[in-house]
Parts: structure tokens; C-alpha cells; sequence
């Protein structure tokens, strides 16, 4: 195996205080859960995140106190909840620092950085207070250049005078961190179903993590090269981490756990309770091994099990 | 169709039926999370089984046979023609014009159609209760050709002017959109729990389309923090049995949304 592969600890190490981090996948859906849980035991403060529509991936890390800033469309696990009770509560209580885009904005942003270019013109915000107000300060974005110096800049098309863009800065960041279906060794990606940002946020970023459910053969992924949309030689480590995104769920691998979900928003409502859940289910857990044993073992991650013909589980009871 | 006068239903069944029927077969709809995806499920499933849905975090066509709890969930993955992500949709289906229906929800909705789901409070700095912000929202009321919005109705959900414009809908009025740089699109239509509200083509000013069974045009207005012209309003035509049963039995079945 090792090529690119290293233990799932040694990689969430990597990324040190005040780091600007995306983290793939979207609200319910193949988030790297066991690298954030990681990042929270090793009680990393003061990261910068990116993202379009994280869930609990952010929701959990905004509660443990690990970020500083965060640029986003959405915050929240859809129909699970419809909005992060975590990520509300820092807001409410002035304790993050934000600024809110869409998410097809955001997205070109990831697109811009990945092309290396630095910003790309968008017909959306036009109209909208989520181009006229901004939450962060001038003063902020020019005191630390890990946020662009401006929010978003209105154009007039140098080819036709009476045709407007909005223009939105490129995003790089130090890190990108996803979850996938299958990799190799050396870091050839296979992502099944869609791939929401996670393509334009690898490229974007300088060190790219990918934690995925089966590690396999480098002649298996290159029989069919037109499914591996991320350069190999892009990603520089690779983990070996099977329900590595639960409670969320993976195509083709397992669905999101309603019962988890549901015992994480109800904790989440009251601080003490949210610092229970944390300990039961993060601080007190040496690994991911004995995460997926405190949240019932085998017996409970069967019954998440996708079936092969949907690629979910169409018998999961989602409302408990 | 049989008679109505013994079904039962609730509002929010009454909502989502009628929300439903604003598409049209054959239509490419861009639906967001919540209730859109139980209107857009419907359609597809009575009288609209062509139209296309497209979901933002990178599908398109599913063909539905479980209710998607997120507009990622792998269950849009069902029968659909094409996966990618959310760069793929945004850019070259509805930023370039493909989309027929926005399809949207939201916690605040004012005069103009335009919707707040970011924050409640006049400074969005310091709000008084926050949201989960636009996700695709602001660009779906940008860039469809036109949109369908589906609200609870309660008095403060439907205030004069939300206080934070996520997603714009005729902005001030009038040509007010147009100006503001937005090459097409626009609320066409507010599907509630109480009514269904559309807007005049000149001024862009609300008026009661209709009401719902056993409501008063007066009773939808007086719940209504804007100004409501209700002076052409007829009742809503009820759901049939046959939008009731495929609403209950194969679209929600589980009962994710309906209550």
C-alpha cells in the first residue's frame, strides 16, 4: 500500500493552527468526518474554512472552537436540520468571523483558483445583499492575506457597455481535504455520483488529503482514466478510511445515519449536552476504530449499508 | 376527478399540490432544498413526468423514486441522465440559460418576491437569529427564466421588505430588476399555506390570486404584512383524490416534509 498512504492521524497533523482549509463533499454527503474528528482531538484553533454548502463537517468544527473565519453560501444539514446549530449559535454570539456568497459564486471562486487565474466574472448576486453588504471590515481583509482584499467587484463587459458581471476572487488555500469512494497509492481519484465542488477545491489548494473507503489497484482505476478527473501527481497523501464520512452519507457505499444526525442536533441545542456529545464521540475516542464502535459497531453501520441497486438505502427510516 | 367535498387534506398537502402544478411538463426545473423537493417530486409524478429536474449540487434529470433529503442526496442519483457537480450545473445549464423554473422556499418573502434565508435583524453583522445563508438560492433567482416560490404564510414571514435580500425577486419593482444588471428571470408566482400570490407585469405589485378552501381573501390579507390587492381573487381549485394519493403514498410516503 504505501505509496501516498499514511495513518489518518499523521495526516490531520499536518495542518497547523490557522490554516486555510476546504473540506469536501456537500451538507449530508461525503464529508472527511473522521480527519475533522481528527483535527478536533488534536484541538486545532483558528482555521480559515472554504466552502460552498459544508453541514456538519464545519457545524462540528465551529463548535469544538476551531476556527477563526469561514467564507460560505450555507451552513446547515438541509432536512436534518435547516440550519447548523452550531454555526447559528457563534454567529448569534459573535464568535466567528464570516462572509456569506452563493454558492455558485463560491464555487467560481474554487474554479478561478483551480485555473490559476485570479477571479471569474458570475451573472448571479446582481441585486442581492449578498453583494451589497459585507460582514467582514476593510480593515479585516487588509490586515491578513488569507482573505481577498475585496468582497466582489461589479463590471461593466469592456464588449458591450450595457452588459454587467460580478467579479469574485480566486480562493486558494493551503489545504484541501476530501472524501472518496476509492483511491490508489499514488493518488489516483475515483469519485462516484456527483463530485459537487470537490474537484475545484483540490485544485485550488497546495496540499490535497484524500481519505477514501477502498484503497485499490492503479491498474483498476487506469482501465477507465476518463472517471479520474484529478491529476494523480496533484494529491499528495492518501488515508485508508472505511465509513470515514459517517454520520454522512457516500454513494454507492452507505446512506447518512438518522440516528446519529438526530442525537447530534438535539445535543447541540445546549452547550453542556453538545460538550457530552463531544466527548463521547470525539475527545474520548482514541481513533476512528473505536469511533465506529461507539456509534453501535457492525450491527448499526449494516443497517446503513447502500444497496446496490439504488446506491443508497432505500429502506432507511430517515425520520425517527 | 371526483368530488372534492369529502377529501381531506392539510395546508401544507394543499401547498405542495398546487405548487406543483406551476410546472409544466417538459420543463427544466431547478428545484432547491426543502419543499421544492417535494413539489418538483410531485409534478414529476402526476401530470409533468417529462419535466426535467435539475439539482444544484450536480444532477440532472433524476428520475425520483425516493424522496432526496438534500439536493446532494444520493437518491437525485436515481435515473438521472447526467452527474456532475455543482460547477457543471450552475454554469452551463442555468447561468447560460437553460433553466425554465427556479424552484425555491424561504424563511422571509416581502412585496416584491424577494427572499431572506440569510438573517433576521437590520445589521447582518450582529443578526438576531441567523440562517443557513443563500446556498444556490441567490443564483437560482438570478438566473432561471422565472421562479416559483413556496412559503408557510404567517404574518411575519411575509413582511413589507425582508431584511437581508438573499435571493432577488422584482427587487423595488417595477423595471428595478432589470436595472440592477439581471438578464432575465423573476418571481412569477408565491404559493402559500393560505393562498396563491402573483405580481402585476408593470408595477411588479402583488395581488391574491387565489385562496384557499374554507379562507377568506380578507383572512390571506390580514396574515399578510404587506399590502395584498385581493379584489380579483378566487378560490383554489382543491387537490384531486389522485394528487392526494400519489403525494402521500409515493412521493412522502415516510413523511419527511409532510406532517
Amino acid at each position: 500500500m504505501p505509496g501516498k498512504t499514511i495513518g489518518l492521524h499523521q495526516a490531520a497533523a499536518l495542518v497547523p493552527d490557522g490554516a486555510t482549509l476546504s473540506i469536501g463533499g456537500f451538507t449530508t454527503q461525503r464529508h472527511p468526518m473522521a480527519f475533522v474528528y481528527e483535527l478536533i482531538r488534536l484541538r486545532r484553533r483558528n482555521l480559515y474554512l472554504f466552502g460552498h454548502s459544508p453541514g456538519g463537517d464545519w457545524d462540528v468544527l465551529i463548535g469544538a472552537g476551531c476556527v477563526k473565519r469561514v467564507e460560505l453560501a450555507y451552513e446547515a444539514d438541509e432536512a436534518f436540520n435547516t440550519v447548523g446549530p452550531r454555526w447559528r449559535r457563534a454567529v448569534e454570539q459573535g464568535k466567528i468571523e464570516w462572509e456569506d456568497y452563493s454558492n455558485f459564486s463560491m464555487v467560481a471562486r474554487f474554479t478561478a483558483g483551480a485555473m490559476g487565474i485570479p477571479f471569474m466574472p458570475v451573472r448571479s448576486l446582481l441585486g442581492s445583499d449578498v453583494l451589497r453588504k459585507e460582514t467582514l471590515t476593510t480593515d479585516e481583509r487588509s490586515a491578513d492575506p488569507r482573505t481577498a482584499a475585496k468582497k466582489a467587484h461589479v463590471m461593466t463587459s469592456p464588449f458591450n457597455p450595457a452588459d454587467r458581471v460580478v467579479l469574485v476572487p480566486a480562493i486558494h488555500t493551503e489545504f484541501a481535504v476530501l472524501h472518496v469512494q476509492k483511491a490508489t497509492a499514488a493518488g489516483t481519484v475515483r469519485i462516484e455520483g456527483q463530485s459537487y465542488a470537490d474537484i475545484q477545491q483540490a485544485l485550488c489548494a497546495d496540499t490535497v488529503i484524500v481519505t477514501a473507503e477502498d484503497i485499490v489497484e492503479e491498474d483498476e482505476l487506469r482501465r477507465t482514466p476518463e472517471l479520474n478527473p484529478i491529476p494523480f501527481f496533484v494529491v499528495k497523501h492518501v488515508c485508508h478510511v472505511p465509513f470515514g464520512a459517517h454520520p454522512y452519507a457516500v454513494y454507492n457505499y452507505y446512506d447518512y445515519d438518522p440516528l446519529q444526525l438526530k442525537e447530534y442536533h438535539e445535543s447541540a441545542r445546549d452547550d453542556a449536552a453538545y460538550r457530552a456529545y463531544l466527548d463521547k464521540y470525539v475527545y474520548g475516542i482514541r481513533d476512528h476504530q473505536a469511533y465506529l464502535e461507539a456509534v453501535g459497531g457492525p450491527e448499526r453501520l449494516a443497517g446503513l449499508k447502500s444497496s446496490p441497486e439504488f446506491g443508497y438505502s432505500p429502506d432507511l427510516k430517515r425520520r425517527l | 376527478m371526483i368530488s372534492m367535498a369529502a377529501t381531506k387534506y392539510s395546508l401544507m398537502e394543499l401547498m405542495t399540490v398546487i405548487s406543483a402544478r406551476e410546472v409544466a411538463d417538459g420543463e427544466v426545473v431547478f428545484a432547491g432544498t426543502g419543499l421544492p423537493m417535494l413539489g418538483v417530486m410531485l409534478a414529476q409524478k402526476t401530470h409533468a413526468p417529462g419535466c426535467i429536474i435539475i439539482f444544484e449540487a450536480g444532477t440532472v434529470a433524476s428520475r425520483l423514486a425516493h424522496l432526496p433529503m438534500s439536493v446532494g442526496d444520493p437518491r437525485a442519483m436515481r435515473g438521472a441522465a447526467t452527474a456532475a457537480g455543482l460547477n457543471e450545473v450552475f454554469t452551463f445549464v442555468l447561468q447560460a440559460g437553460r433553466v425554465d423554473v427556479g424552484f425555491l422556499s424561504g424563511a422571509q418573502v416581502d412585496r416584491f418576491g424577494n427572499i431572506n434565508s440569510t438573517s433576521i435583524g437590520a445589521d447582518p453583522r450582529h443578526p438576531v437569529v441567523r440562517f443557513s445563508g443563500s446556498g444556490g438560492a441567490c443564483d437560482i433567482a438570478c438566473l432561471a427564466k422565472r421562479t416559483i416560490i413556496i412559503a408557510k404564510h404567517e404574518k411575519r414571514r411575509f413582511p413589507e421588505k425582508v431584511d437581508y435580500v438573499t435571493s432577488p425577486g422584482w427587487l423595488e419593482g417595477g423595471r428595478s430588476r432589470q436595472a440592477a444588471g439581471l438578464v432575465r428571470g423573476g418571481p412569477d408566482v408565491i404559493v402559500t399555506t393560505m393562498g396563491v400570490i402573483r405580481f402585476r407585469v408593470d408595477t411588479k405589485s402583488p395581488y391574491l390570486a387565489s385562496f384557499h378552501p374554507g379562507l377568506t381573501p380578507r383572512g390571506v390579507a390580514e396574515e399578510t404584512e404587506f399590502a395584498l390587492d385581493i379584489g380579483e381573487a378566487v378560490e383554489t381549485a382543491p387537490p384531486s383524490a389522485e394528487e392526494l394519493r400519489i403525494l402521500r403514498d409515493i412521493v412522502d410516503p415516510e413523511r419527511v416534509f409532510l406532517k
